[in-house]
């Protein structure tokens, strides 16, 4: 049998699609068995592998607009897999997989020093300043596919890795070695009332992320669909989540800077 | 052996060199990470066999098809049903916060009973025997009608069980809690003569225009309504949303009228008016279709309803409404929605005529991407119960709410008028009350009074699976099972064109020592004998629905849901057969008005305006999960966030998170300021559905309610809710 080629796990978030409604924030909580405690309004200190930010075009009453756009890990390619959490973990809890494209995280190889927190341009990364808490009877909700982090360790979406294993293990039950495009797909793709977010292998071009995004390999995937763009591209980091917009001012707040004084 | 200077250091520098280049301290680091991490109160969720169940959402009366992920006993996940016509494989964030409802640790998990303030444990044998001893008092007092019962929906076996229930006791007083729906179909009533409920083909719609409506925001049934809109998009159709401020709705809309609020039946009269003044309605459909054309000329080619006018009415450039009028007239099927936010104020009936009118000119009634009469489902057949002598005179006595009166007569439910009706006389024209579904003490505009008003009742009985606020206020609490733990037939989705019914099953056995609703009515019935009991031949809950979908429960059970796909419009049944513009019952309406805020301008500058959004919900308390996604614009800390323009700040003096104090007629709270310029200045926006008295310590205490700082507001033309703000002062705190 024929090894299968390596993917390249990727997502495109279509922002003219997406309502902001944050089911696939709740179906990504639920799947990922994320804590939740009596005050999460800090959002900087919330565990939250999807976070629906809100952007506004900055102009007033009545020009203002808004957009929501949903920002999940973008795992970065980097440079031959050196993305910017993966270069600096001293404890090799974070790793590129060549095989799927997925940034890893594994809890119990980190130590909590919080490095890729810093190194990571997209805050996609989150600490666990407390232990995990559940009210009496609701641990019987937790996913026993996705193990519950303790205090200290850096936490991120993981494109519901545990989603792609049991697709994958089931393949292999029924003698398969690839998987459809519809057999593994993460949580909050699958929940997005709006179809908002699609996910696929970038690699494979009959994978509807392929034919949106068409990506130019070549060249770090960059984007040859002009409506789409990649969060700081300017940084080189390549990340594999897409956002598609029809508006020039969502681009351009994708690729932001800090305005020099 | 000598330990000199130079030994010493070659030792320790050696030693040090030595175990760097060992794996030792990568060895250490990895060790300790893993000594210090587990903890044993991490829990290690047990594994086991995964099984998927397929079910209904009743969260809502969206109906959407849920798939309800178990591992053994335990459900661990909701996600949405690819193969369920309504929603398609989409789930709305509280849909997929349900399991939370399931394992909330402040479900009430037996019948409670209140004794001196507190709640103490029941059985249920008690608690049913005693509240049947209280209905058989009422009844032998000659004052059946006494009881009045609150329900969320008049539709399905349980909410026909205790209507029945209440019609053989021999009361009229049966409520449901209001709705957009209310407004349409009395709309649909009047204007087609059919007792139907509206749907909205919006998938098949080319150019929508909302008045108001919160189409991502909870409006209909969210799945159903967003991929609408996403064909909407990919059929390069175009979509309007009216509102005062930048909602979610309009903020991905293709164009945002950000009008006055509480402006929108004007600004469809002025459509009308100008639709009308071009000949630009669909004359084919009108000509062959309607009747009393020359009536809504009238009315709507008023001054009052000309492009200038409704400019100055709406906020908006004369320009725009004409080009509105111009741009819907020429769309190839353009359809027009209205019912403000999520859709549970009812609003004008008035109103809601004007909205029906603009598509009854364009054609879009009862035809593809139009508004369709969706028929009440026919499956509850039973025979008419035997009525006795108190029977018979209750359900002559007129309905506590008024509706059906002579001043009400279209109003089926009129709950928003139930508050001062107890507010009447010594003793309070309701004796027992029952509530299943609604939270009322939570939902009903109009602050202490209301609350005032609804604690006048002697004996309250509430069914809710929580300790919501009704709940705490009541006297009796009978658990009902969640949404996953019992049987329901689903009939209808919201805003769904097509009929359909669902079916919600036991996805794992109940918890607690619950009971479903229907099952204490059929035991209340057993208990009460004669002829209540003779009307309900059921041994349970289950055995009626079994029997009274007939040969549709193995369908229904096997396949979890039945659509008619074919379905075809009724046509009008009004006298004339066609669809009427003016009639008999519409002349005798109260005239269109536009509705003002309460309160003193003068004294109260600014105006509060509420909103709904997905991430909070309404009757039911927001789990943990929408709890943690609301944003931070909305919630800071335990701090409710109120909306306005960075002018009105100015003016106030306040700066972005500022504490303020937002005081209207109705009471005064104390908020915290979020600045945008998504908003028309002199308003204030604030979110519905905080400021929770029950429920879990994710929810309780957060923010404050806009039902309590709102008034009811009492549409002339229906007695229908139509509230849609307040005048309002903000001060720094």
């Amino acid at each position: 049998m024929d090894q299968p080629k390596n993917k390249r796990y990727g997502m495109v978030i279509d922002l003219d699609k997406c309502t902001g409604c944050g089911a696939c924030m709740v179906a990504c909580m639920a799947e990922n068995n994320i804590p939740f405690r009596d005050d999460d309004t800090d959002k900087l200190l919330s565990v939250s592998w999807m976070h629906v930010y809100r952007l506004s075009n900055g102009k007033p009453f009545p020009q203002a607009e808004e957009c929501f756009l949903p920002r999940p890990c973008q795992h970065c390619e980097g440079e031959h897999g050196h993305s910017p959490c993966v270069s600096v973990c001293p404890a090799t809890a974070t790793d590129y997989d060549m095989h799927t494209g997925i940034v890893s995280q594994i809890y119990t190889r980190c130590f909590g020093c919080r490095y890729c927190m810093a190194a990571c341009p997209y805050h996609v990364r989150q600490f666990n300043w407390w232990d995990p808490v559940w009210p009496e009877g609701m641990e019987r909700a937790l996913n026993p596919d996705v193990s519950v982090r303790m205090r200290g360790v850096v936490e991120k979406c993981s494109f519901c890795y545990s989603r792609y294993q049991t697709a994958l293990n089931r393949a292999y039950v029924e003698g398969r070695r690839e998987l459809a495009e519809e057999e593994y797909q993460t949580a909050c793709a699958q929940a997005c009332p709006a179809g908002a977010i699609v996910f696929g292998d970038l690699n494979n071009p009959r994978h509807r992320v392929h034919r949106i995004v068409q990506p130019d390999l070549a060249h770090g995937g960059r984007p040859r669909n002009p409506k789409a763009f990649r969060l700081l591209e300017r940084l080189g980091t390549h990340p594999k989540v897409y956002y598609l917009t029809s508006r020039d001012w969502v681009r351009r707040a994708g690729d932001n800077e800090v305005q020099q004084s | 052996m000598k330990i000199d200077r130079r030994s010493f250091l070659a030792f320790v520098l050696g030693g040090a060199a030595g175990t760097a280049l060992s794996p030792l301290p990568w060895k250490l680091t990895d060790d300790i990470s893993i000594w210090t991490q587990n903890w044993p109160w991490t829990p290690v969720p047990p594994k086991g066999e995964t099984t998927y169940v397929d079910s209904t959402c009743t969260l809502c009366p969206g109906g959407c098809g849920i798939r309800v992920r178990r591992v053994e006993d335990r459900v661990v996940k909701i996600e949405g049903r690819n193969d369920h016509p309504v929603s398609r494989g989409g789930i709305c964030p509280l849909g997929a916060a349900g399991v939370q409802l399931l394992y909330s640790p402040w479900r009430v998990r037996q019948p409670l009973k209140k004794m001196d303030g507190r709640f103490v444990p029941v059985s249920w044998e008690q608690a049913i025997g005693e509240i049947a001893g209280v209905l058989r008092e009422l009844r032998e007092a000659g004052t059946p009608e006494a009881v009045a019962w609150i329900a969320d929906t008049d539709r399905g076996t349980t909410a026909e069980l205790c209507r029945r229930f209440l019609t053989v006791y021999g009361s009229p007083n049966f409520i449901r809690t209001p709705c957009a729906q209310d407004a349409w179909e009395t709309a649909l009533f009047l204007t087609q003569g059919q007792r139907a409920t509206a749907g909205f083909d919006l998938e098949r719609a080319t150019f929508l225009l909302s008045l108001g409506s919160g189409l991502l925001e909870g409006w209909g049934t969210p799945p159903f309504v967003f991929r609408a809109r996403g064909a909407l998009k990919d059929n390069n159709g175009r979509f309007v949303q009216a509102d005062a401020r930048l909602s979610k709705t309009a903020a991905k809309a293709d164009q945002w009228l950000p009008i006055l609020p509480g402006s929108e039946g004007t600004l469809a009269f002025g459509l009308i008016h100008v639709l009308l003044k071009e000949g630009r309605e669909r004359k084919p459909f009108v000509a062959a279709h309607t009747a009393g054309l020359e009536e809504l000329k009238r009315q709507a080619l008023q001054e009052a309803f000309s492009p200038e006018a409704v400019a100055q009415a709406t906020g908006l450039e004369a320009k725009a409404v004409v080009e509105l009028a111009r741009a819907f007239a020429a769309a190839e099927r353009p359809l027009a929605v209205c019912g403000r936010g999520a859709g549970r104020v009812p609003g004008g009936l008035q109103e809601t005529l004007a909205v029906h009118f603009l598509n009854a000119l364009v054609g879009s009634v009862n035809v593809e991407g139009g508004v369709i009469a969706v028929p009440e489902p026919e499956y509850i057949r039973w025979p008419e119960p035997e009525m006795d002598a108190v029977a018979s005179k209750g359900m002559q006595t007129p309905r506590v709410d008024g509706a059906g009166s002579e001043r009400y007569p279209h109003a089926r439910y009129l709950l928003n008028r139930l508050p001062e009706a107890l507010l009447q006389g010594d003793r309070p024209a309701v004796r027992v009350l029952f509530v299943s579904g609604g939270n009322p003490f939570y939902s009903l505009a109009g602050g202490e009074r209301t609350e005032k008003a609804l604690a006048r009742i002697p004996l309250i009985v509430s069914f809710s699976p929580f300790l919501d606020e009704t709940a705490a206020a009541a006297h009796y609490i009978l658990p009902a099972p969640t949404h996953l733990e019992r049987w329901e037939d689903v009939p209808g989705a919201a805003g769904y064109p097509k009929p359909v019914v669902g079916l919600a099953r036991p996805v794992v056995p109940p918890r607690f020592a619950t009971m479903p609703t229907a099952d204490v009515v059929l035991r209340l019935a057993r208990r009460l004998g004669g002829p209540i009991r003779a009307a309900f031949p059921w041994e349970s809950h289950e055995a009626c629905l079994r029997q009274t979908l007939g040969p549709a429960w193995e369908t229904l059970r096997r396949k979890g849901f039945a659509v008619e796909e074919g379905f075809k419009p009724q046509p009008f049944e009004t006298a004339s057969r066609k669809f009427e513009f003016a009639n008999a019952d519409l002349k005798r309406l109260a005239a269109f008005r536009p509705l003002p805020a309460p309160g003193d301008p003068g004294a109260f500058k600014l105006t509060l305006v509420p909103f709904d959004t997905l991430r909070l919900t309404a009757a039911l308390g927001a789990p943990p999960f929408l709890v943690k996604a609301l944003e931070s614009e909305i919630l800071l800390k335990n701090d409710i966030r109120v909306e306005i323009h960075p002018q009105t700040a100015r003016d106030l003096g306040l700066v972005d998170g500022a504490d303020a104090r937002i005081t209207t007629p109705q009471g005064s709270a104390r908020v915290r300021v979020y600045l945008t310029e998504g908003i028309r200045p002199g308003l204030v926006g604030m979110a519905r559905g905080l400021g929770r008295g029950a429920h879990d310590r994710y929810l309780a205490g957060k923010g404050v309610s806009a039902n309590r700082l709102l008034a009811a507001v009492e549409d002339p033309s229906s007695g229908l809710e139509a509230g849609w703000g307040i005048r309002a002062r903000l001060e720094r705190a």
